[in-house]
């Protein structure tokens, strides 16, 4: 319920429509957007998504990417589904584009969500997420100490993360496949939550990305123990007092063979004209040249990545089949 | 004095225009909210919340307690002018208020009831600014059983120590439970009782419930009962609000009991309601001549008001802290709080302390600049009144309907809010308390998925509720204020000494 309550984009969108300058140096476009344009997140406030979207409203305002405001609307009801739900109702939108992760392809699986991304527009894939696995500061030290902790314990040790069946969840299970050890998963409403709450040892772990996870480890707080990709995170330089993202040795290197990386990318509705999906691709490649996303990319340790057109559809394809062959072996998809 | 510094910063997170112009913005529109009947403090927050959804936290923040604070000042001048309360917990200020009214000296009236609502704000202030930071080292210490333990105390609490009948008060609880259950269910990441509509997926918003159960079924009730307008002209001069302020002292221990009684309903949930009664009471028991209260006695002005005002400000307290609000109205300023993207709780205190002293600081200022405002506003407020109910029932109509629409852009909540209309008349007609109904669909996903997760983490034993001193001084806490009413009546069965009268309404 706490989730449900979401700000109202329409009124959002009147009260922020002061004039912006027009930049001199923009192309004529075939369409360009008059009203304010909603950046929809999927998610709650503060999260991954927010963050991000937030990143993107700045960089298109102070680089005078477009003419038309931005503004973001949080739609993190239902896990997320009242996005999805949104944008499939908006056929036609060209004023909203949603900025999605992995619960396109999750949602209709577990909760059996009425939702297909094929029925949205998609415009381009802008980064790719990682998953760390971290521990709380007092915690064990490495991987397999970690392990060896979660097998001897007597009572449930547990791993915090965000939602049921999902991201969190998956990487959870593929954890107990691989090492036989056995987690009590405690789905919190926000990576945020789920960080907290290993700081004050209510969990003894989390997945949490790394945007999520990223000021209690500069705090000295938490520990990363591993990252879920087959290579370390490039950026070398320091976010804590000793260490940096590329300090995190990957998971197959301390002997759990576990990856996923999760995709972060924007769809408009459905039945949008091919101009206004133009705009928009052309919009979010600008995006991605900017400082505000470079730096941004660098800060919480994404992947920069940019994919559109036949490109963005053939990766989308392959990782919905990667998505569902996890789930449906994790046991996560409804009957 | 932490404390002390951390205040000086929130006053210098205020001075700007900008906020107190809000600040005034604010108090006036409350106190048009809490001069008119149907239209009460929850009410006016809920309605004008999404105006602030575009601002930055601190100055929505300090808008909207603003509008509180505004609300708490304005109930009272219609229950001393036309003996309507503009709340329910300015009932009992209209029992002396009004016959002093009729006696002439409405102004004095007037002035007693303002400023005693300062008095009983400043106290509750005071508390919270010294409490507030002791509450933020407790921090890390709250997990699922902690979180789930304090759900539980205050709803025990509500049934325990409410005024309205146990059973009514679980019947109502139970509804709003059971409604809180409606959409996505976090913990197994299925929907529940959305029966294949997408509008009900996200579940049912409490704001649009609010609104329909207060301020819709407060215009049926009114205009089933074709309420009359008829008002005294009032006026205040300098001289009498000297003359009130001069005689404050001999009436110290009235205010302090009040504040004290004030300061407590509002930390436990017991509200301003409750408070201002038992302020009352109170006042009326200790005094040397309980025959003349009710014939327009200033001090049965004084008692409801500080004790109202005190509770009301306190309440914001366990709301900011703990993430639990003591009040209606703190509950809907806690939906607030998440919109903006703060999480209440004890974290906030640390990650926000611009946010949370601001606020602070802003009480202080808001009552101080509230004081002056209706001081110098009363007739033009008392003027309201004047407009035919047939004038003032459709405004109010149209804005609730906007309000429901607004926070999520969807027509639906707009028919959902007219249906908690009827569901509120219909409570108030069969006297089932709203108050437990709102609480329950505000905290109820909470106090669930906080048990669920707790009996994941303990592999399903119950006894992790008292695994440490803290989560188990809580949950017996709870239990015991569930029964609370059948305790007391044993010790005074043992007892047989004097036992309180029940307040009566």
């Amino acid at each position: 319920m706490s989730n449900s309550i979401r700000a109202t984009a329409a009124l959002a969108a009147v009260l922020a429509s002061a004039p912006i300058l027009s930049s001199a140096t923009s192309p004529a476009m075939a369409w360009e957007p008059t009203k304010p344009v909603e950046i929809v997140v999927a998610a709650g406030a503060g999260g991954a998504s927010d963050q991000m979207a937030r990143m993107m409203q700045a960089a298109i305002q102070k680089n005078n990417l477009m003419k038309a405001p931005v503004v973001v609307s949080l739609k993190g009801g239902a896990s997320g589904a009242e996005a999805l739900i949104y944008m499939k109702s908006s056929d036609g939108d060209a004023n909203k584009v949603l900025i999605a992760y992995s619960l396109i392809y999750m949602l209709p699986l577990s909760a059996k969500i009425p939702f297909n991304w094929r029925d949205l527009t998609p415009v381009s894939v802008v980064a790719m997420d990682q998953f760390v696995l971290w521990d709380n500061a007092g915690g064990a030290k490495t991987v397999k100490e970690f392990i060896a902790a979660a097998k001897a314990a007597s009572s449930p040790f547990k791993m915090g993360g965000t939602g049921s069946k999902r991201e969190d969840h998956v990487l959870t299970v593929f954890m107990e496949k691989q090492t036989g050890a056995k987690f009590s998963y405690l789905p919190y409403k926000s990576g945020g939550e789920a960080a907290t709450q290993l700081v004050g040892n209510h969990t003894e772990a989390n997945v949490n990305n790394p945007s999520e996870n990223l000021e209690v480890w500069r705090a000295g707080q938490v520990r990363a123990l591993c990252v879920f990709d087959k290579e370390r995170i490039s950026y070398k330089t320091k976010v804590t007092e000793t260490q940096s993202w590329n300090d995190i040795p990957t998971c197959k290197e301390e002997g759990l063979d576990v990856q996923y990386l999760m995709l972060r990318a924007m769809f408009l509705p459905g039945k949008v004209t091919p101009e206004q999906q133009a705009f928009y691709v052309d919009l979010f490649e600008k995006v991605t040249k900017t400082a505000e996303y470079k730096d941004y990319m660098e800060k919480q340790a994404l992947k920069p990545i940019f994919l559109k057109g036949p490109e963005m559809l053939k990766f989308l394809e392959e990782d919905d089949a990667l998505n569902k062959s996890l789930m449906t072996e994790a046991g996560f998809v409804a009957k | 004095m932490e404390a002390f510094g951390l205040l000086m910063h929130g006053f210098a997170v205020l001075m700007t225009w900008k906020i107190i112009s809000l600040m005034v913005v604010g108090l006036v529109l409350g106190i048009f909210v809490g001069v008119l009947p149907g239209l009460g403090g929850p009410n006016g927050v809920a309605i004008l919340l999404p105006l602030t959804f575009t601002m930055d936290p601190t100055s929505a923040i300090v808008m909207l307690s603003c509008i509180y604070w505004g609300a708490l000042f304005g109930g009272a001048i219609t229950s001393i002018l036309f003996n309507i309360p503009g709340e329910a917990w300015s009932v009992a200020t209209t029992f002396d208020g009004y016959p002093m009214a009729q006696q002439g000296k409405a102004a004095e009236a007037l002035t007693a009831a303002f400023t005693s609502s300062f008095i009983g704000s400043l106290v509750a202030v005071m508390l919270i600014t010294f409490l507030a930071p002791m509450i933020s080292s407790f921090a890390l210490k709250f997990g699922p059983p902690e979180f789930f333990a304090v759900y539980l105390l205050t709803f025990c609490s509500f049934v325990g120590l409410g005024r309205e009948a146990k059973h009514k008060t679980v019947i109502s609880m139970a509804l709003g439970l059971l409604i809180a259950g409606i959409g996505m269910d976090t913990v197994s990441g299925n929907l529940r009782m959305t029966f294949g509509s997408d509008n009900l997926l996200r579940g049912i918003n409490f704001l649009v419930a609010v609104i329909g159960l207060f301020g819709i079924s407060e215009i049926l009730l009114t205009m089933e009962e074709r309420l009359a307008l008829r008002g005294h002209a009032a006026k205040i001069s300098l001289r009498t609000v000297l003359k009130v302020w001069m005689d404050l002292p001999k009436y110290w221990v009235t205010l302090l009991r009040s504040s004290v009684i004030g300061c407590w309903l509002g930390i436990t949930p017991g509200g301003a309601i409750a408070a201002s009664f038992m302020g009352y009471n109170l006042a009326k028991r200790f005094s040397k001549d309980p025959e003349s209260f009710g014939k327009g006695r200033i001090e049965g002005v004084f008692a409801p008001e500080t004790a109202a005002h005190a509770s009301g400000t306190a309440a914001l307290l366990p709301m900011l802290a703990l993430g639990i609000p003591g009040s209606g109205t703190a509950a809907i300023l806690l939906g607030g709080l998440m919109v903006w993207g703060l999480n209440p709780g004890p974290l906030l205190f640390v990650e926000h302390k611009d946010f949370v002293w601001g606020l602070i600081a802003s009480m202080y200022l808001g009552n101080v600049v509230g004081l002056v405002i209706v001081l110098t506003t009363v007739p033009v407020f008392a003027s309201i009144l004047r407009v035919p109910f047939a004038a003032v029932a459709p405004m109010i109509v149209v804005s609730c309907a906007i309000g429901a629409y607004a926070i999520q852009n969807a027509m639906f909540d707009i028919w959902l809010m007219l249906g908690f209309g009827v569901v509120g008349y219909i409570f108030k007609k069969i006297g089932i308390p709203l108050a437990p109904f709102t609480l329950a669909l505000v905290l109820g996903s909470r106090a669930e998925d906080a048990f669920r997760l707790a009996m994941i983490g303990s592999g399903g034993s119950v006894g992790v509720f008292w695994s440490n001193g803290l989560v188990g001084t809580i949950t017996t806490l709870a239990i015991t204020l569930l029964f609370w009413p059948l305790i007391d009546r044993a010790f005074t069965a043992v007892a047989r000494m004097w036992r309180p009268t029940p307040v009566t309404t």
